[in-house]
């Protein structure tokens, strides 16, 4: 037995591995909605009580 | 930011702002949703964003019906013993702050588990406990901070929508196999006759084949369904030779390896399905916000009050309104059938239906036609007719709605097609019967090496690719373009056919002119502090056009409903309103609205009321009227027919007094004559026209308001550059011709390799992505120039 019998494997098994992952990524929803999730992102902060002196830098326009 | 604007919603304080805080406010509405936000350390949501808000509406009984079982069961998707989840729309959602405050909305009811923003959608998504909350307390929440969700009779029908997605895995499979298949395929491109890999030759290639499988069977799916279909009605469309070309190169590559006579082509297959996905995918550009399938159902309630016959209040749905009931219309509301007055002042406001902003007086018994809104406290009116039998609703029975435009027209990649593949399938006969008598062995070889080489790859990306890129610079220019198909149409117009009330006047204000005796000061100081203390719409109206005036304390006021005002100042006695009430019975123009005026029981004159134009209408129709047909269709009477001669070119037809059946049936009549029709309107009233015309625009003040249902969206400010966008689609078309050309010359080339019988997969390998790149190229920058001379 060779080792490109293993690469061959390996390199399928990777390949498959993210093609399941993108699969199962367009099925939770993910393309949906590609704006959102960008702004939400930069809320982690304001969702502390004491949130006033970050908020000020966050501030937008 | 001056401190005169609202800190809530933004809008103009005037002249007593309500203090709070330190903070000014517009109204007592804004102040409430501030101190809410405030008592719940929510005010980040003003640090986000200046003045993020929206004035909270009076909203008292308008959800009554949310307690209604079956009401509930078709708003929500998900419903358990403990757990509820509700989409809903809210039309105000518009930045950050807002996602940031419905997403905490847990603070403000901690019923509500959680709740999730789709920005692009303007829905939240709302999961709450149903044992200590339901979906109308949840609703009321987000009304009294200013996000009025938007429930329609659209909501009650469509039930639970699932999202599309299949492209997205076609796509993906595609691009999965393609890539491992390149990667496989690359040692065989050197041809190196290294002993190893000569050894593993077989394993590589049925690797290869065993990927081509999904893509064939599965990615290209659409193409040999459509070219079926196409084949079915005698059409040769552009997936005929694709689904060919696809099945020849899948067939040869098998038989190639199984014989052992080469590599065969599957990295060619699969960058082919997978280039031809990709144009797919770009061409469709959706506008989640927008919707370009609305009928009445989007603009009319779910349930309605009724007051049953011992006087109780209930809520009933609006499809099991009989004939005979009385309802009861709420401030705001819609009023959903036909019926007549009972009690109470209406003012309706038919601008849904119309485009006619200015609001219409109904005195009990008068008719009121559905689709208006009331806007002057609650009414009771008597339904006359069911809701799909009113006057407005019946226009949806036509045939026009059910028929799909795209269905009789042929696209100018299908136009192509034909002759493409006639010649392509000739030049592949010819070849084969040369090679028959010259060496028959490489016949074969050189039949399915033209129907491979010649696939049109890049002919069918031509025209998503250059539709695809025009339809999102027209979105970032403010008009929304239903799909490429509505662009490839627009480009052959050759008649405009324009609506008038809402789509070449302005909603927002309207001229008044004033005819007879010159009124003096005092008068006329009179006239505006009388119009102050009257709140018809027309004296509204007539207010915000008169020069501003000293307020001053009448001595007496008296408004006549439906006939006018009488007004007492010092010396001056004056009457204003209808022509009889002032005492002019000479009056003879009943076109135009008038409001006429008599000081000290003498007439002195009237004022008229005349349509404020858009900016720059007289201007686009004179650049139009070169290429086009320009026809103006209006539901109003004659009264602005003289000032229309004045304003538009000579050679524009004017046609007033047109029902909506009316204007279907004139655009119809001209499609018969071979006109090729663009339909601009507004209202409801011009759904059929849209829907009947080749390409049917709606105009549209606010993007977000409701539309009708139609093939494109112009926002109201671009109206004047309709022209430029016409000419626009029209340059598309030459983009796409000259991209023709270009894959023309690509098909000659491997043509040449083909026909010789030299076809090598490391040459169709090269080949063909790279004429699919050049166009996809070619087209962007192209359209892209395009844009910019737009802009």
């Amino acid at each position: 037995m060779s080792v490109i019998y293993i690469l061959l494997a390996v390199s399928v098994f990777v390949g498959v591995t993210f093609f399941v992952i993108f699969i199962m990524a367009v099925r939770s929803g993910q393309y949906d909605d590609d704006y959102t999730p960008s702004v939400r992102m930069l809320f982690e902060d304001e969702l502390v009580k004491e949130k006033n002196s970050i908020s000020k830098q966050t501030k937008t326009d | 930011m001056e401190n005169n604007s609202c800190f809530h919603c933004g809008d103009d304080c005037g002249n007593h702002p309500i203090t709070f805080q330190d903070k000014s406010f517009c109204c007592n509405g804004c102040k409430t949703v501030f101190e809410i936000f405030n008592e719940n350390d929510l005010t980040c949501y003003y640090d986000l964003e200046n003045s993020p808000g929206s004035i909270p509406k009076e909203i008292e009984g308008k959800y009554d019906f949310l307690s209604q079982e079956n009401i509930i069961e078709k708003l929500t998707e998900f419903r358990s013993d403990s757990i509820e989840i509700a989409t809903l729309y809210i039309p105000h959602i518009h930045c950050s702050s807002c996602i940031w405050i419905l997403e905490n909305l847990n603070k403000l009811n901690p019923h509500i588990s959680d709740s999730q923003v789709n920005f692009g959608k303007k829905t939240v998504r709302v999961t709450y406990n149903l044992e200590t909350t339901n979906l109308k307390s949840v609703v009321l929440l987000l009304s009294s901070i200013g996000y009025e969700p938007y429930i329609s009779l659209d909501d009650f029908k469509s039930g639970k929508q699932q999202i599309n997605r299949t492209l997205i895995y076609k796509l993906g499979v595609a691009a999965f196999g393609f890539g491992n298949i390149m990667f496989l395929s690359f040692p065989e491109y050197f041809e190196v006759n290294e002993y190893w890999l000569e050894q593993y030759k077989p394993l590589f290639r049925w690797l290869m084949f065993a990927l081509s499988l999904p893509i064939v069977f599965y990615s290209s799916q659409d193409y040999f369904i459509s070219a079926f279909k196409g084949l079915k009605a005698k059409i040769l469309n552009i997936d005929v030779p694709i689904a060919l070309g696809i099945s020849v190169l899948f067939i040869r590559s098998t038989i190639e390896i199984i014989f052992d006579f080469g590599s065969g082509f599957f990295d060619s297959l699969a960058g082919l399905v997978f280039f031809l996905l990709v144009g797919k995918f770009f061409q469709k550009k959706t506008y989640d916000f927008l919707s370009f399938e609305r009928d009445y159902k989007s603009y009319f309630p779910i349930a309605i009050t009724k007051i049953n016959k011992e006087g109780y209040e209930e809520t009933i749905q609006v499809y099991d309104i009989e004939k005979g009931d009385r309802i009861l219309i709420r401030n705001e509301e819609l009023i959903p059938v036909d019926g007549i007055l009972i009690n109470g002042k209406a003012q309706i406001d038919y601008s849904f239906v119309t485009g006619e902003s200015q609001k219409v007086s109904k005195q009990s018994g008068d008719k009121l036609f559905a689709g208006g809104k009331q806007t002057n406290g609650v009414i009771e009116l008597e339904a006359l007719k069911s809701v799909e039998q009113s006057y407005l609703t019946q226009l949806w029975s036509n045939d026009v709605f059910s028929k799909n435009k795209e269905d009789g027209f042929t696209s100018i990649t299908n136009t192509i097609s034909k002759h493409f593949t006639i010649t392509i399938l000739s030049v592949a006969i010819v070849a084969t019967i040369f090679w028959l008598f010259v060496d028959s062995n490489k016949a074969m070889n050189v039949f399915t090496a033209v129907l491979i080489i010649a696939c049109p790859c890049a002919i069918a990306l031509s025209a998503p690719f250059t539709f695809g890129n025009l339809l999102r610079i027209f979105g970032k220019l403010k008009f929304y373009v239903k799909n490429a198909s509505v662009l490839e149409q627009l480009a052959q117009i050759n008649t405009i056919i324009f609506d008038k009330t809402g789509t070449i006047t302005s909603n927002k204000q309207s001229n008044a002119e004033y005819e007879g005796d010159v009124l003096s000061d005092s008068e006329n100081l009179v006239l505006k502090n009388s119009l102050r203390g009257s709140n018809h719409p027309l004296s509204r109206t007539l207010y915000n056009v008169l020069q501003e005036n000293n307020i001053i304390t009448l001595d007496a006021f008296e408004e006549h409903i439906g006939k006018g005002i009488e007004a007492k100042h010092n010396t001056i006695n004056m009457k204003i309103g209808s022509a009889n009430f002032v005492g002019n019975t000479k009056e003879t123009s009943v076109l135009n609205t008038t409001v006429h005026i008599s000081s000290n029981n003498i007439y002195k004159g009237k004022y008229t009321f005349y349509n404020s134009y858009r900016k720059g209408v007289s201007k686009l129709f004179n650049q139009l009227k070169q290429q086009f047909d320009l026809v103006i269709l209006s539901g109003d009477n004659e009264g602005e027919r003289e000032n229309l001669k004045k304003l538009l070119p000579a050679k524009t037809k004017l046609i007033f007094n047109q029902k909506p059946e009316d204007k279907l049936e004139f655009i119809k009549y001209h499609q018969s004559e071979g006109a090729k029709v663009l339909m601009i309107g507004d209202g409801l009233n011009d759904a059929g026209a849209l829907a009947q015309s080749d390409v049917g625009i709606a105009i549209s003040e606010d993007v977000n308001v409701f539309s009708p249902a139609c093939d494109g969206i112009l926002d109201a400010s671009k109206f004047n550059q309709l022209y430029q966008f016409i000419q626009a689609s029209r340059s598309a078309i030459k983009i796409i011709k000259w991209s023709f050309v270009l894959s023309f010359i690509y098909n000659i080339i491997g043509l040449y390799f083909a026909v010789t019988g030299q076809l090598e997969p490391v040459v169709a390998a090269i080949l063909m992505p790279l004429s699919s790149i050049s166009i996809v190229i070619f087209t962007t920058i192209a359209t892209n120039i395009l844009g910019r001379k737009l802009e």
